[in-house]
């Protein structure tokens, strides 16, 4: 295993977690459309209690892809961390409020009342896929970052005992610390595309998963809603990205150029991502179609959910693999983060390698306990009857 | 921005915040390791008995553990990414060997806890018996996997092993995975820690059922003498694997962290035949005059026992804070440097270094890069110390040591008696629900639990200060790029939505005690 096929494989696992990311937060997007949803509280408790068995498999999932992009992209980690403060300090209060609000709204004892933790899990449900959305969006568009290693190094003597240098290898260019990427109108274009998709991801799911005839059909028909404003703002983002000059990285020379139409050059070299794009995109419309049409369908979370996956998965793999740079920068086009500038070194990409073999056995297990777990939906009978309800 | 100009308050704000996060994080996750046992070994007595009361014990167990994992997830979820925003350039320096822990401990570790809780809690009546009991026990395992990985990244820091530095790329690259993850201070540091968050456990579950029989709620008179006898087996085992477990964590750390050690006894000039510290006057809010002082007033001590614990041998050498600032000679002959030689020694290192990428930079040949190199290898063990401005910032605060250190032993001792009481009394059939001065102890002893696990980390990382990576590199060099304002700020909000979050958990956990299991 060479470095650099290591770096496309951790590239593809760290994107794969970002796909698994967007798809898990139907949880979000249900929480967010609760109260569209719920006509009822009884409605609602089975909403709340159908996301609220999953949340923490989003959350994990979040967790996980931290801990993926500091073992094997480390400078993309201190950097993106460490200068987009307040945008990460921003989706992590969000996640924060999220994790104790399930736990918490309905019990004796609650000090503060239901209806904060309810605006939490509402909060959380639009500025989670929001500025998540803008994150990623940040990987075509560019942040406004410098990176200087040998800042570590400068204006050290031995005699005088004096630091006269900046230390500090990553700084943002600006004092918005991440908070300027929302200024950027595409940013906010794909923010809210991901808003709306997990919206219909969530209505998909809770179609699935709960027992009630009213909220299928009301689900129905919020689903219309969504996909509107999603296939417009998706759609055009997909164009934009595809036509705008793209920040590629010369493997030879190590230094970073804008190239014309970069992305859409990267789909055509990187073909079969292409069809699995449109893959993608036909499983998103035919599960939203069949569900809008269908008063009986109900397993549309499947095939917009795999269809997700795919999209997500290619759009990422666009921004790393192909000689370009995943994570750009508007301040110095040098100081652009490209898998092979940011990466771990070898001997850790290739033990982390053995340790993604278990992702497999994973996935298996998850996917039999979400079976087993799921083969009852949840009814309004469950809610009145089971000793541990949200 | 430089290292002198950098603004302190910026390092502190961020050193602030970690210790904020971490601590608040550590109030909920003993608590999830020792219930998360207890309550598996309880629903263990229902698969293999059918008995429904059992049954109900689990689950009341489980709704208590509930309200406290989520707690532990909300700020666990704050901790990992800290590294990266406040502490960027440790996060690019150590990040090819911290990260891999972080990221196995998500794959290996969160994915079985996530996915197994949800069955825990929902699955009663969706799965098997077998299959729940599975369920809760991997959500268990789970938990203390999670607990395996994030110690083996804090160990790193404290014993760095299984790595070098490697020029071209300006940071720590790991050579070795095995090192790092069975690096022998990650093991004492994991059973220990581990094992003494059963301790906490069985203190809470003895607790709350003490004051069932205090209340003499009759409904709940089995429930509590049943957890009371498991607590206490539990917390029994649990207090005496701690004692020994520290014991070696101790010896480990007088091995490579003396100035730690020397912080946590107050030993300010060291020598052979060292007594160990029980008692002293170290004024808790002020660093004592060490360099002046011979030992800390109203010193009681244990003869020999600092050398016995710290060497394994009655006679055996221990630095004080001076010695290790001064320098001294070991046991064996060799020279441990001065604190100002390790830094004229730290900063060649760091001249060297910077040379080196300049000269590759302009292209030079070998024969001029490999003094540089030479230069760098002889002086690396102390590039952190490169860093260091005055030789006072390699001593830690010695009061928190000190004092953290003596209640930590002082309580863990205190647990084994009561635990071994209360044994004592169920062996000879006494009614422990007459004794109320005993129920009542064991509602006094709840809070002191956590003090005591608290404490635990307050010796674990203040004694490395100034060290983000012992020797490697210190906290000053290892900030991001943040005014100390934005990190004041999110400071205060963690601090309020936490203590909010707090508050409402523990009234949520009153309730629901007070409200009982549904037998």
């Amino acid at each position: 295993m060479t470095l650099l096929f290591l770096q496309q494989y951790w590239w593809l696992l760290v994107s794969l977690l970002g796909a698994l990311l967007v798809f898990m937060m139907f949880v979000q997007g249900g929480n967010s459309i609760i109260f569209s949803l719920g006509a009822t509280d009884a409605e609602r408790r089975m909403l709340i209690n159908s996301t609220g068995r999953k949340w923490e498999l989003t959350f994990t999932t979040l967790v996980t892809f931290g801990g993926a992009a500091f073992a094997a992209f480390p400078l993309f980690y201190s950097t993106s961390f460490g200068g987009a403060y307040w945008l990460w300090m921003l989706i992590l209060v969000t996640f924060v409020v999220q994790a104790v609000s399930y736990e918490f709204q309905h019990k004796q004892g609650n000090l503060l009342g239901a209806r904060p933790f309810q605006f939490c899990l509402q909060l959380n449900g639009i500025l989670g896929p929001l500025l998540i959305g803008g994150a990623v969006a940040t990987f075509f568009e560019g942040s406004n970052f410098l990176v200087n290693k040998s800042n570590l190094l400068t204006g050290l003597s031995v005699d005088e005992c004096a630091l006269d240098s900046p230390i500090v290898i990553s700084s943002w260019a600006n004092a918005s610390h991440g908070l300027d990427a929302l200024l950027c109108p595409w940013v906010l274009v794909l923010g809210f595309a991901v808003v709306f998709l997990t919206r219909i991801l969530g209505i998909l799911y809770f179609m699935n998963n709960v027992e009630d005839e009213n909220i299928r059909c009301r689900g129905s028909v919020r689903l219309v809603g969504q996909t509107v404003p999603f296939l417009i703002l998706f759609v055009a983002y997909l164009v934009h990205v595809l036509l705008k000059d793209g920040y590629a990285y010369d493997p030879s020379t190590g230094s970073i150029f804008m190239e014309p139409m970069k992305y859409l050059h990267n789909l055509i070299a990187l073909w079969p991502l292409a069809i699995i794009l449109v893959i993608g995109v036909v499983l998103v419309l035919y599960g939203i179609l069949r569900t809008i049409r269908s008063k009986t369908y109900v397993g549309g979370i499947w095939p917009v959910g795999i269809g997700t996956v795919l999209a997500v998965l290619v759009l990422l793999l666009l921004a790393g693999w192909n000689n370009t740079a995943f994570y750009p920068s508007t301040a110095d086009l040098q100081s652009s983060l490209t898998i092979q500038n940011a990466s771990s070194s070898l001997f850790t990409l290739r033990t982390m390698a053995y340790v993604s073999l278990l992702i497999p056995f994973v996935l298996a297990y998850i996917a039999y306990v979400w079976h087993a777990m799921d083969k009852k939906k949840i009814d309004k009978r469950e809610m009145d009857e089971t000793h541990h309800a949200y | 921005m430089n290292l002198l100009s950098i603004d302190p308050a910026a390092i502190d704000w961020a050193r602030a915040q970690f210790a904020l996060t971490a601590i608040y994080h550590w109030l909920f996750v003993p608590l999830t390791l020792g219930v998360g046992l207890i309550m598996a070994i309880m629903e263990s007595n229902y698969y293999r008995t059918g008995d429904p009361f059992w049954r109900s014990t689990a689950q009341f167990w489980q709704r208590l553990f509930g309200i406290n994992f989520a707690m532990g997830v909300a700020t666990g979820i704050i901790l990992e990414f800290e590294f990266g925003t406040n502490w960027s350039n440790y996060s690019w320096l150590v990040g090819d060997i911290f990260g891999a822990p972080l990221a196995i401990e998500g794959i290996v570790a969160f994915f079985m806890e996530s996915t197994f809780v949800a069955v825990m809690y929902f699955g009663w009546d969706k799965v098997s018996r077998g299959f729940h009991l599975a369920s809760t026990w991997l959500t268990w395992i789970g938990a203390t996997i999670s607990a395996w990985w994030i110690l083996v990244a804090n160990s790193w820091m404290q014993y760095p092993v299984g790595c070098e530095f490697n020029p071209d790329t300006m940071r720590n690259e790991m050579t070795s995975f095995l090192d790092v993850a069975l690096s022998p201070f990650a093991i004492d540091k994991f059973c220990h820690t581990v094992i003494s968050s059963w301790v906490v456990g069985a203190v809470f579950v003895v607790a709350v059922s003490s004051w069932y029989l205090l209340k003499r709620r009759e409904a709940e008179r089995k429930l509590a003498l049943k957890s009371l006898c498991i607590g206490a087996i539990v917390g029994l085992i649990a207090s005496l694997g701690a004692a020994i477990t520290g014991d070696e964590s101790a010896y480990k750390v007088a091995e490579v962290q003396p100035m730690k050690l020397a912080a946590m006894e107050a030993l300010y000039n060291g020598g052979t035949d060292q007594s160990l510290t029980a008692v002293a006057w170290v004024n808790p809010f002020r660093q004592p005059d060490y360099q002046n002082e011979a030992e800390a007033p109203l010193r009681l001590a244990i003869p020999n026992g600092l050398s016995i614990l710290a060497t394994r041998s009655l006679h055996g050498y221990v630095p004080g804070v001076n010695d290790l600032l001064k320098g001294y000679t070991r046991e064996d002959g060799t020279q441990e440097y001065s604190a100002q030689e390790k830094m004229i020694r730290g900063r060649k290192a760091i001249e060297a270094l910077a040379a080196y990428r300049k000269a590759k930079a302009e292209g030079a040949d070998e024969a001029t890069l490999s003094p540089l190199l030479s230069t760098l290898k002889e002086n690396f063990p102390y590039f952190g110390y490169g860093y260091i401005k005055d030789e006072a910032e390699l001593v830690p605060f010695i009061p928190v040591n000190f004092w953290a250190f003596r209640i930590m032993v002082g309580l863990g001792t205190l647990f084994i008696l009561f635990f071994a009481y209360i044994l004592f009394l169920q062996w000879h059939k006494k009614d422990v629900s007459s004794m109320k001065w005993l129920l009542w102890l064991a509602i006094a002893l709840l809070p002191c639990a956590y003090i005591c696990s608290e404490s635990g980390w307050l010796v674990a990382e203040f004694g490395r200060q100034p060290w983000t990576i012992q020797d490697m590199l210190p906290v000053s060099a290892s900030v991001s790029d943040i005014g100390s304002s934005a990190v004041a700020t999110t400071f205060w909000l963690f601090l309020l939505l936490f203590t909010a979050m707090l508050c409402v958990e523990i009234n949520i956990m009153l309730k629901q005690i007070k409200k009982g299991p549904a037998l």
